[in-house]
């Protein structure tokens, strides 16, 4: 690995830890109520909101209404989302004329938004009307992310508050994580990334001429080019900071449009961790003790570091089967070397390689190179963070929700060993909790073993392979556990748009979203009835080096364990087969 | 019920507020402050628009400099459907693709047969990256020169003035505008 990689890694990670606690002192005080410097001037909006919501900032809700606030939420979203794709053809601002959704493709497109998955079985340039992008699929990039956030202050709350009911409210959750972190923050880096050049216009597209006149397929002569444009930035910047993924383009982040430069490539990547990394440090901040956040904070970087490794390695080392072709793949101080296929050369690998690990350890799925044309290992990467369960940072939210249910999971498993009764921040883990815990990390692993069984059996799955041998095994089981991970990146070859490939997807994103939402909240509640036991001689401590190997040793272990069968099936053989030259 | 109407009610505002003012704010703020940016960077020349700065154009003549190969249809560098090949690394299609794009560099500037800088035979990623390395910038020299009757040394210096370092010398990776070096060499250096 050559110097400047290592200097471009080095700068990323020391720009997001000397972020992580600005960012989460200020999450604290948005999501605990507290006075910010944003709220005198938003703040009479605020209570308007509450007014017209008929409600107050501080009333309380128990797991169940705060669930069912979240189900109302999503499914209202749903049902809206679905209405404007299908009726896109008749409603305005579609100066393209683009004609409405099919019934399957606007299911699963309203489904993927607002379980903030945002997988993409079409290609938004070529498909999509401005209002449909904007007042359709970006709100929900808004909603979704908000929804996450919300889910995860319960679970915090939970665990911090005792002897009450009492989680919070959904609906001022929502509002006050979208109006203080997820649009003010999305302002400043669209207004960011539209200086490097994404573009930010009503205009639909622009003609340009061609130096050079080309033939297409058919022989027809091409002499200008059709560049599509539109409001690309505020989309990209929610799509990156609420962890959504969905791409206004096609290529999605790989498009010059929608990521144009080195430092445009670096802001995204930011984005993406910005907020997941803040809400470890809230999270210690609620808990009355930092140290339990930097803890979790390490966990992930522990599982990150390792995969991004492996995955530049990988990427770097080339694809041995263009060797005998005469490509010269080596890295040098005039071209970047490695893998291409796939990639834009102003990112070379490790601007690459540092998205993709960003993008699947956090459950954002934005891309800037296509993970389908990765090595075997480097899209094992992806891959295994995506199945480790969406926590190494993991979506706005929804990672650090997961993570807490694996701490929940490791007390309960350094409980056994040395039998006493766990415990995490002062409240006793018993047989519901673990009963809960343990639905939210076996449903999803189920569902995506399960899933991929099923698309392998059917005629219908199979058909969507675009690759042949362990390559198309890889790209089934990619797009499943990217569903069920509410990711959205795929094996992009796969062709996704048909009833099968749609209605089955559906179903994983909705699984994936609630199926662990739900044991979380009734977990929070659980959690918030309890008394806080003093710790004691006998209290294991959560803020250690030693809980933290724990936590990995879990997290690994259960990663390792579901998962590697059906990996040895996809990627390993690919990579035996590749490096035997077959 | 009351949920059901809050949820109603809360995706309204949202949808007004997310949906609607935040893009329009961001819009104008974009067009009054990078109006350049906001609009593609378009490169105007003869009172016409003459390509985008961050968007490449298809080249096989022998006198320009080719770009990345692009697996957008139906012609290469489509600007309105943008994306890559999608062939994994073992598919013989991706071996058959690059070898077929070496032939054709070869067949191009008979005789030359120095190893191929990977980016020149691999699709990118948008189809329509807009640069290729240094390296594959120089790779071309020789065939541009004869095409062009030049000597390969002016040749050379005009890539080695189109080279964009890394930003701020540190993020991304060197590379030259295809577009742009062709523009320059149509100007006549």
């Amino acid at each position: 690995m050559n110097g400047n990689l290592l200097l471009q890694y080095g700068l990323f990670f020391g720009v997001l830890l000397a972020l992580t606690k600005p960012m989460g002192a200020y999450l604290a005080r948005v999501f605990q109520g507290e006075r910010t410097l944003l709220g005198r001037a938003l703040g009479p909006f605020e209570r308007l909101v509450y007014r017209v919501l008929g409600i107050h900032a501080d009333d309380p809700m128990d797991w169940k209404q705060y669930a069912l606030a979240l189900l109302a939420f999503s499914g209202v979203g749903i049902a809206w989302l679905v209405a404007i794709l299908r009726l896109q053809g008749v409603l305005p601002f579609n100066p393209e004329g683009f004609p409405g959704m099919s019934w399957d493709l606007s299911l699963n497109t309203a489904v993927s938004f607002v379980t903030n998955t945002n997988w993409q079985n079409y290609g938004g340039e070529a498909s999509l009307s401005p209002l449909s992008q904007a007042a359709g699929l970006a709100v929900q990039n808004f909603a979704s992310a908000a929804a996450g956030i919300a889910i995860a202050v319960a679970l915090i709350r939970g665990l911090t508050r005792r002897s009450t009911r009492d989680v919070g409210n959904f609906w001022v959750d929502v509002v006050r994580g979208t109006l203080y972190v997820l649009l003010p923050l999305s302002l400043v880096l669209a207004l960011a990334l539209v200086s490097q050049g994404v573009v930010q216009t009503l205009d639909t597209h622009a003609t340009a001429s061609l130096l050079q006149p080309v033939r297409d397929a058919d022989g027809h002569e091409v002499t200008e080019q059709v560049l599509s444009l539109g409001p690309v930035a505020s989309q990209v910047a929610i799509k990156m900071l609420g962890t959504n993924g969905g791409g206004f383009y096609n290529a999605n982040s790989a498009h010059p449009f929608e990521n144009p430069t080195a430092l445009a490539n670096f802001l995204q990547i930011l984005a993406i961790l910005l907020i997941p990394a803040g809400l470890t440090w809230m999270f210690g901040k609620m808990a009355g003790d930092t140290r339990q956040g930097w803890t979790l904070l390490a966990v992930m970087l522990v599982l990150l570091l390792p995969m991004l490794w492996l995955g530049t390695a990988a990427e770097q080392g080339g694809n041995p089967m263009l060797m005998p072709l005469g490509v010269d793949q080596a890295a040098g101080p005039l071209s970047a070397g490695g893998n291409l296929e796939g990639k834009e050369v102003r990112f070379g690998i490790a601007g690459s390689v540092l998205f993709t690990a960003a993008t699947t350890g956090a459950s954002c799925g934005a891309v800037n190179a296509m993970h389908d044309s990765y090595t075997p290992l480097g899209g094992l990467v992806p891959l295994w963070l995506i199945q480790l369960g969406e926590i190494v940072f993991g979506g706005v939210g929804s990672g650090l929700y997961g993570m807490l249910v694996f701490a929940i999971l490791a007390v309960f498993v350094a409980g056994l060993m040395v039998g006493r009764t766990p415990e995490y921040l002062g409240k006793k883990i018993e047989a519901y909790d673990i009963q809960m815990a343990s639905l939210a990390i076996l449903v999803p692993a189920a569902a995506i073993l399960v899933g991929t069984a099923v698309a392998v059996m059917a005629p219908a799955g199979r058909a969507g392979i675009a690759n042949p041998g362990p390559h198309g095994f890889t790209e089934i089981l990619y797009a499943v556990s990217s569903a069920v991970g509410n990711n959205g990146s795929a094996f992009a070859g796969l062709s996704g748009n048909t009833p099968f490939w749609n209605l089955l997807l559906a179903l994983l994103m909705f699984v994936g979203r609630f199926f662990i939402a739900l044991p979380v909240l009734a977990l929070a509640g659980s959690l918030a009835a309890k008394k806080r036991v003093p710790a004691g001689a006998g209290t294991l401590p959560t803020h250690t080096p030693l809980f933290a190997l724990m936590l990995v040793s879990v997290i690994v272990v259960v990663g390792a364990l579901t998962y590697l069968p059906a990996l040895a099936l996809g990627p390993v053989v690919e990579h035996l087969q590749m490096i035997a030259g077959r | 019920m009351k949920t059901l109407w809050k949820a109603v009610v809360l995706l309204a505002i949202l949808t007004v507020l997310t949906g609607v003012a935040y893009p329009l704010l961001v819009t104008g703020i974009a067009q009054a402050v990078f109006p350049w940016q906001a609009n593609g960077s378009l490169i105007e020349a003869d009172a016409k628009v003459a390509g985008s700065a961050l968007i490449g154009q298809p080249f096989d003549d022998p006198k320009y400099f080719w770009g990345r190969p692009s697996a957008t249809s139906p012609v290469a560098y489509n600007g309105a459907s943008s994306g890559g090949s999608n062939l994994g690394p073992t598919n013989p299609a991706l071996a058959d693709a690059v070898k077929g794009r070496v032939d054709a560099l070869r067949a191009a500037e008979p005789g030359f047969d120095a190893p191929v800088p990977v980016d020149l035979v691999t699709a990118s990623g948008s189809g329509l990256d807009p640069d290729i390395s240094p390296a594959a910038a120089q790779y071309q020299v020789p065939r541009v020169a004869r095409a062009r009757g030049l000597p390969p040394d002016r040749v050379a210096a005009l890539v080695d003035a189109h080279v964009e370092g890394r930003q701020f010398g540190v993020l991304g990776e060197p590379r030259v505008n295809v577009l742009d070096l062709n523009r320059a060499l149509d100007a006549g250096l």
